[in-house]
């Protein structure tokens, strides 16, 4: 047979009009379930389930939009320095940032909430973003906090209680029934706030402890997995904060003295890192681990070069921390994808946007 | 001996199904995940390799039609509907190549490590520049639609030829051996 025009003695007899609409409808009917399967995927089914773009859509509800800037930890400053490793944590983890050496880090402080011009206070919470850099392309990126447990174990709670702390345009302040309504239901935010309270905040940036708060895996060499959480800890000696707000009128007085700091020699901490017991939980961050838990001081963070919010450096990195390297895995802890996401967004957004001088100016830095 | 000419080489065939399976995948597994909170990070982890295989099967595709022989269309494909179809085909190959370009690409510009499994990872192809990254994020989505429509459309034209014209044009690309009639 030829190859080219098929003769048409081979064509099928000709379908009957009703034969033909049938068939047609057929086909509608086929393509209407692909396209639908694939709005299914994406969600457009089920508006009230809670997504990365809802979820970025609520920090601008009680934020506003601040353009350029993190929806979260918005108000921030860069440092640069180096990681000490001293070889403790490869029998944990055959991650390359544990092999004795030195690996090169960047980072950022912050403040918690999407105001980048929020006014330092003694009580702030304080944010340190690193990202490990060593020499084989991999990265190990932590975003940390200073407190002692986190307020909320799943994602759904830490957006009810983003919104329920929405100031009220009339008082300017949260509702405090709203608040209220929220602790009733989250008995572990009531018990991981009393933790919290017990422990006074340090006096600034660079006496703080700063902690991952979310669970992860380390897998050694031969495989075996260890649940971890880990801390970076100051050699500065801690200072408690003054419990009323300074009289200084510097609204970046922390900042302005992690600056002075720096600028007086290199700030160190130590990264220490703590191995779960069998029954410790590694799905909720509002539940410390006993204290009595082994733990390896792995090495020293060292933080010498300090600089504000510019193209390219800290402000443009998006401090994810399930950006990881071999031998560092995610736990089960539901916070963990979900801030990936969420942080993913957060980043897409403020990357095309218009950017706007940050709070600390590169004049604020100079010497 | 030229009882099956009517079909694409067996090659052809075999990498347009294991092109079609991975490219839907990769659609349903890109749309889900940007939906996601619980599925993201391990949706994502899946879909960095996928797309980049996706990339290295359209070069080996379209390297491996350069030496085939294809079957002409039936004659119920007028010339229009030939043009068409080659276009289409075209424009596949292109939306094919370019996606995973784009990915990798932007990954490079927000200056993430391009990880694919393990300690395999990709080098970057652009400088650190967000703005760069926020252009090309938005690309990736406006090319996965138009991808993912264009396959619509040679889907239904597809259905249309074989189930209304019934000229066995699903034949020639089928996954099995068609004898001719
Ligand atoms: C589901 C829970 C959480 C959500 C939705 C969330 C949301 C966000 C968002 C949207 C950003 C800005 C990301 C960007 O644009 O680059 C951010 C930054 C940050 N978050 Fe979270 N977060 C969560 C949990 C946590 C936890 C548990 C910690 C601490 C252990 C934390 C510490 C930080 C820090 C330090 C930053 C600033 C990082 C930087 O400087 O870029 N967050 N968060
Ligand atoms: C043929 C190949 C590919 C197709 C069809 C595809 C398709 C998609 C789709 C449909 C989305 C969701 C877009 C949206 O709704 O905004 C997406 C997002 C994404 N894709 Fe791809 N993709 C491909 C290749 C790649 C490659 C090679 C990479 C990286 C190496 C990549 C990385 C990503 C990332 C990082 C996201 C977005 C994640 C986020 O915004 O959080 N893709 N892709």
């Amino acid at each position: 047979m030829p190859t080219d025009a098929t003769p048409s003695t081979d064509q099928p007899a000709p379908l009957s009009v009703p034969g033909t609409l049938a068939r047609l409808a057929g086909i509608g009917v086929v393509l209407l379930f692909v396209v639908g399967g694939f709005l299914y995927l994406g969600g457009w089914f089920s508006p009230h389930e809670l997504t990365p773009a809802r979820f970025v859509n609520g920090f601008q509800k009680v934020f506003g939009i601040h353009s350029g800037f993190r929806r979260n930890h918005a108000k921030g400053m860069c440092v640069a320095g180096y990681f000490d490793s001293n070889g403790q944590a490869a029998r944990w983890s055959k991650a390359d940032v544990f092999r004795p050496g030195r690996v090169s880090v960047i980072g950022r402080f912050s403040l918690p909430g999407g105001n980048p011009y929020v006014a330092d206070t003694p009580a702030s919470v304080r944010g340190l973003g690193l990202a490990f850099r060593p020499q084989n392309g991999e990265e190990w990126r932590t975003a940390m906090i200073d407190l002692p447990v986190f307020v909320v174990n799943t994602p759904q709670a830490f957006y009810d209680q983003l919104l329920a702390s929405k100031p009220d345009p009339a008082t300017g302040k949260p509702d405090p029934e709203k608040m209220k309504a929220f602790l009733a239901g989250h008995p572990e935010t009531v018990r991981a706030l009393t933790i919290i309270k017990a422990q006074p905040f340090s006096s600034g940036f660079e006496n703080a402890t700063y902690n991952s708060l979310n669970a992860f895996r380390f897998i050694s060499a031969s495989g075996t997995s260890t649940p971890v959480r880990w801390s970076v800890v100051p050699f500065d000696p801690f200072k408690p904060a003054e419990p009323s707000q300074p009289a200084t009128q510097d609204r970046n007085y922390l900042f302005d003295a992690l600056i002075a700091r720096i600028q007086s020699g290199p700030v160190r901490w130590h990264l220490i890192v703590t191995a779960g017991q069998p029954g410790d939980p590694t799905d909720d961050a509002t539940i410390p681990w006993p204290e009595d838990r082994e733990h390896v001081d792995a090495g020293t963070l060292t933080l010498d070069q300090v600089e504000a919010e510019a193209p390219g450096n800290c402000r443009d990195v998006n401090f994810d921390p399930l950006v990881l390297p071999v031998g560092i895995a995610p736990s089960d802890d539901p916070l963990l994808s979900a801030r990936s996401a969420v942080y993913s967004q957060s980043f897409t957004r403020r990357a095309g946007e218009k950017k706007e001088p940050s709070a600390i100016t590169p004049s604020d830095v100079r010497k | 001996m030229t009882t099956d000419l009517e079909q694409f080489p067996v090659s052809m065939r075999f990498l347009h199904w294991l092109t079609a399976a991975m490219v839907l995948t990769i659609l349903g597994i890109g749309v889900a995940m940007v939906a996601s909170l619980a599925d993201y990070h391990q949706l994502v982890s899946i879909h960095r390799p996928l797309g980049f295989l996706i990339l290295v099967l359209v070069v080996i595709r379209f390297v491996n039609r350069q030496f085939s022989t294809m079957p002409a269309f039936p004659a119920t494909v007028s010339s229009g509907e030939r043009f068409i179809a080659h276009a289409s085909e075209m424009l596949l190959y292109t939306l094919l190549f370019v996606q995973p370009l784009v990915g990798w690409g932007m990954l490079s510009a927000a200056r993430y490590p391009i990880v694919l499994y393990g300690p395999l990872h990709l080098f970057p192809i652009l400088p650190h520049s967000v703005m760069l990254y926020a252009a090309l994020r938005k690309a990736h989505t406006v090319l996965a639609y138009l991808l993912f429509f264009t396959f619509i459309a040679h889907f239904g034209a597809v259905l249309f030829h074989t189930l209304i014209l019934r000229d066995r044009l699903f034949s020639r690309m089928a996954p099995y051996r068609v004898p001719a009639r």
